[in-house]
């Protein structure tokens, strides 16, 4: 019963933000200056040019009205508007770009949680020893250097001084592509065209691990935290007098009780991963959402923008609502009350 | 054998002493660029272009760190872009500390609707992707150094408004801050004289940490084209030439990146020293 209240009440707050994110987005695009049906025009178009596209576009009704519009459209039809440069639908283009950013995504993910859960490990096995010095020290600099600079270290260190990876796009232009959806990657191995896989995650592979190094810092962080707390528990001490191994202690007893509180935290955090892959795309030409809301800003592309941040916002707040759900599942005292 | 503590305080001193030499050498080389530059920032000459640094073969006297596309000496622009980028840390961060630490304290202080009305508003600002946020900002603000500078605040003030409130709540519970009131301090002034001595070691690590991001804020931001006008030297702009021709004249990149590493680095591991050195338990 209170699952399901917790679940109702999370639901409605999502509702509620999402809401006032469309509200905001809207409103604030609307304030952007300079014309942009005047740069979709040719240079020396009238003025009843301007009316004729803008009255095309909606754009000379007023503001209230033309969010009520734009409100009703996507509500009920899924219409985000036409994107202004592309002069497709909003919701094709974004829909079309999103499974690259969510690959790119969720291997980051991946990685950052190899990264963390390995370094968690090692830092407890050698605890007040050198070794967690060190993995402390990592740790304090993989936190304080964001993303965008890892990835052009990476890209230096790995594209340029050793060139094992590619630096740009998501996959080599000249290959024949077989694909019927934009899930590049699962489809590949879907598929078992294992070449085309390799490929795509010689390109991905630097972008993603430059998303997963601060998220890998701050998993290794918290869990190295509380697994040591949890080793000193009567229980943990009952199994190594068993004569069980330190990572198998670790791992098949510590692990469970301190897993809880780091899974909330990469729940919070993979929303800020997310948010880098606008930049990272960028810097390693990847074709993914972030690098087409760049675009999209520099050109002006109002329905666009907006198609985009608002899909940002779904994301960012459908991560969270997975993650208290999953919490609410996985802590017992939720579960069984 | 050092016990925990001053192993922590030894660690502690370095984090402090480090960043601050690297931060001073910085600081004094952008004010003193137009002088200590040895070329001009902007001076083109097509003659002289991809120069490589000085240790390599085929370069020109005088261009230590060698030469872009264009003929621009990498070093001036280096020492000429430390100048945009303290700006924007040092103004853009210290208008968001005193907007959101305000803000936080009169929340955590006063409580009842003005705690309410803070709070919701933070909680609406943390839905948005911050990078995106600040992108969307630039397209309506129009791209320049002010944008950036209300970028960043608009932005970044609910980080200084949560912790602050957090903190000035905790206080406010004190025994000392009733004292103040039975001694007849009014609210203001137990807020000013009280409370605010207590929260500052808290809005100074926050403060360091935000000069750190507003750094790097501007250097994606001039990397995608959209802060300073493009000739002006930004670490961000000459880290985007460099990316373009990163297998002709690796030197474009790598340099002015070692800056915004260092920098980076230096204002993070100094915010997370001075805590360190403010938290009472170290001590």
């Amino acid at each position: 019963m209170a699952l399901f209240r917790l679940v109702a009440i999370r639901l409605l707050t999502t509702g509620i933000t999402l809401a006032g994110v469309a509200v905001i987005v809207f409103f604030v695009i609307r304030v952007v200056p300079g014309n942009p049906i005047a740069m979709m025009l040719p240079p020396g178009a009238t003025e009843a040019d301007i009316a004729r596209l803008s009255a095309l576009y909606g754009l000379d009704k007023p503001l209230v009205t033309q969010f009520g519009i734009w409100l009703v459209g996507v509500v009920l039809q899924g219409d985000f508007g036409t994107s202004i440069t592309a002069r497709q639908p909003v919701l094709e283009l974004v829909l079309g770009r999103l499974p690259a950013t969510l690959e790119l995504s969720i291997m980051a993910l991946v990685i950052a949680i190899f990264l963390g859960g390995m370094s968690a490990l090692i830092g407890t096995r050698g605890r007040g020893r050198r070794t967690e010095g060190a993995i402390d020290v990592a740790n304090g600099v993989a936190l304080s250097v964001p993303d965008f600079l890892w990835g052009l270290v990476l890209m230096l260190l790995f594209g340029v001084l050793f060139p094992v990876f590619h630096i740009s796009g998501r996959v080599t232009p000249s290959l024949d592509l077989p694909f019927v959806t934009d899930f590049y990657l699962f489809e590949s191995l879907l598929r078992l065209r294992f070449d085309l896989w390799a490929d795509l995650v010689a390109h991905m592979f630097m972008p993603a691990l430059a998303l997963a190094i601060p998220l890998a810092a701050i998993i290794g962080q918290l869990l190295k935290q509380s697994l040591k707390e949890t080793m000193n528990l009567d229980y943990v001490t009952l199994a190594r007098t068993k004569g069980y191994g330190e990572t198998h202690v670790i791992l098949h007893e510590a692990l469970r009780n301190a897993v809880l509180p780091t899974l909330t935290l990469v729940g919070v955090q993979f929303t800020f991963l997310i948010g880098g892959t606008v930049i990272i795309e960028r810097l390693f030409s990847y074709e993914g959402l972030g690098n087409m809301a760049i675009d999209a800003v520099i050109n002006r592309d109002l329905p666009l923008i907006q198609g985009i941040v608002i899909l940002f916002a779904v994301i960012f707040t459908a991560v969270n609502l997975i993650v208290d759900l999953l919490y609410a599942v996985l802590n017992p005292r939720l579960r069984h009350a | 054998m050092l016990d925990g503590r001053s192993m922590i305080r030894h660690r502690a001193g370095l984090r402090l002493w480090l960043p601050v030499l690297w931060l001073s050498a910085l600081g004094l080389a952008a004010i003193l660029a137009p002088w200590i530059a040895p070329h001009d920032p902007l001076a083109q000459d097509l003659f002289l272009g991809r120069l490589p640094p000085f240790w390599v073969a085929g370069t020109e006297p005088g261009y230590w760190l060698g030469t872009d596309s264009l003929g621009r000496d990498v070093l001036s622009r280096i020492l000429h872009g430390a100048r945009v980028a303290l700006l924007v840390a040092v103004t853009a961060g210290t208008i968001t500390c005193l907007i959101g630490a305000t803000l936080g304290l009169l929340a955590g202080f006063l409580r009842g609707w003005v705690d309410i009305v803070i709070s919701r508003l933070i909680d609406i600002w943390m839905a948005f992707p911050p990078v995106l946020f600040s992108i969307l900002l630039i397209a309506v603000l129009g791209p320049g150094l002010t944008s950036i500078i209300i970028a960043i605040v608009v932005i970044d003030w609910t980080r200084f408004a949560r912790v602050v409130r957090a903190e000035a709540m905790t206080q406010g519970a004190m025994d000392y801050v009733a004292s103040a009131r039975v001694a007849g301090r009014g609210r203001i002034g137990t807020m000013t004289r009280e409370i605010l001595p207590n929260v500052l070691p808290t809005v100074v690590v926050l403060l360091t940490l935000e000069m750190g991001i507003a750094v790097i804020v501007e250097a994606i931001l001039s990397f995608v084209n959209l802060s300073i006008s493009t000739d002006d030297p930004t670490w961000g702009g000459m880290i985007a030439e460099g990316r373009s021709a990163i297998h002709q004249s690796w030197w474009v990149l790598v340099f002015p990146l070692i800056a915004l590493f260092l920098t980076v680095l230096a204002f993070s591991q100094l915010g997370e020293g001075l805590k360190d050195r403010f938290d009472p338990v170290l001590r």
